[in-house]
């Protein structure tokens, strides 16, 4: 036993044998349905992983355009393009979802939202949210300037 | 009548070697967990500017950039958006590394690498935007 939090983690099965503890989430593959609150929590952490790789991005945007004319002008050329574009509709989506489940969360830490009926409206409203609001940032995009 | 009513005793649940080796609450985890709560609401404005900035320079020529980054407003709003949002981001790294890497040597490597790197980019962003402020 290498460590005292093992000592835990040990236990016996239902035939009296010395097994390893399974640990979370180990009923993923076999009769685990996402719930509301699994799905809504679990795409919080991806979109916030997924949006620190989208800060590369951002870097490279601002070291371009520091590093002069010709620089921004290619990484302005690799944002416009369909693959650029492709990127960005993925960052936004993220970044609009992290942001509003994020409110989501800063409420619960008010202790406000908890109730499963509102717990599940505020799920459903995170998703429409997040819709809206990337569609609207693609339509001013495309249709304004 | 003592022999049902003994001398009180602290019973100490942990054991000793747990207590040796000090692992359980690390002292200073509201700090940690405050830190992050504080800067996602400074980022809800920012992110907000952000997502505008970005509509605005859609396109835009390398002139352009520089005039908009030398602007104050622009200049100090992209600075406070740099460090919210890499502290906040390194914040949330640190958590989900710690909860998914199980052995030490790993976890500690990888936090790190990732930290090193998070710290690398915020100060490439950071002397960027202050490149251009300048220019």
């Amino acid at each position: 036993m290498k460590d005292v939090r093992e000592a835990l983690m040990v236990g016996r099965n239902s035939e009296g044998r010395l097994v390893r503890r399974p640990i979370s989430p180990f009923m993923l593959p076999f009769d685990y349905r996402l719930q509301m609150s699994s799905l809504t929590s679990i795409m919080h952490r991806i979109t916030g992983v997924a949006l620190g790789a989208g800060t590369l991005l951002f870097t490279a945007w601002l070291v371009c355009a520091a590093s002069g004319e010709s620089a921004f002008s290619v990484i302005q050329a690799i944002l416009g393009s369909w693959f650029g574009l492709l990127i960005l509709f993925g960052f936004t989506l993220a970044l609009f979802y992290h942001f509003c489940n994020g409110i989501r969360h800063l409420a619960w830490d008010a202790g406000k939202g908890y109730e499963l009926p509102t717990m599940h409206r505020s799920g459903m409203l995170v998703f429409a949210v997040t819709i809206i609001l990337t569609l609207a940032f693609w339509a001013i995009a495309f249709l304004v300037g | 009548m003592s022999k049902h009513n003994p001398a009180p005793s602290i019973n100490i649940r942990r054991s000793s070697l747990g207590r040796a080796r000090g692992l359980g609450a690390a002292k200073t985890g509201s700090a940690h967990w405050w830190a992050e709560r504080l800067t996602s609401v400074a980022l809800l404005p920012l992110v907000l500017y952000f997502v505008v900035s970005v509509l605005v320079l859609k396109g835009a020529d390398h002139a352009a950039m520089v005039a908009y980054m030398a602007e104050p407003w622009n200049t100090v709003l992209y600075i406070a958006l740099i460090a919210a949002l890499f502290y906040h981001l390194d914040m949330g790294m640190q958590v989900v590394i710690e909860d998914y890497v199980r052995t030490d040597v790993i976890r500690i490597t990888v936090l790190l690498v990732v930290k090193a790197g998070i710290a690398l980019l915020a100060l490439a962003c950071l002397i960027s935007v202050l490149k251009l402020a300048f220019s």
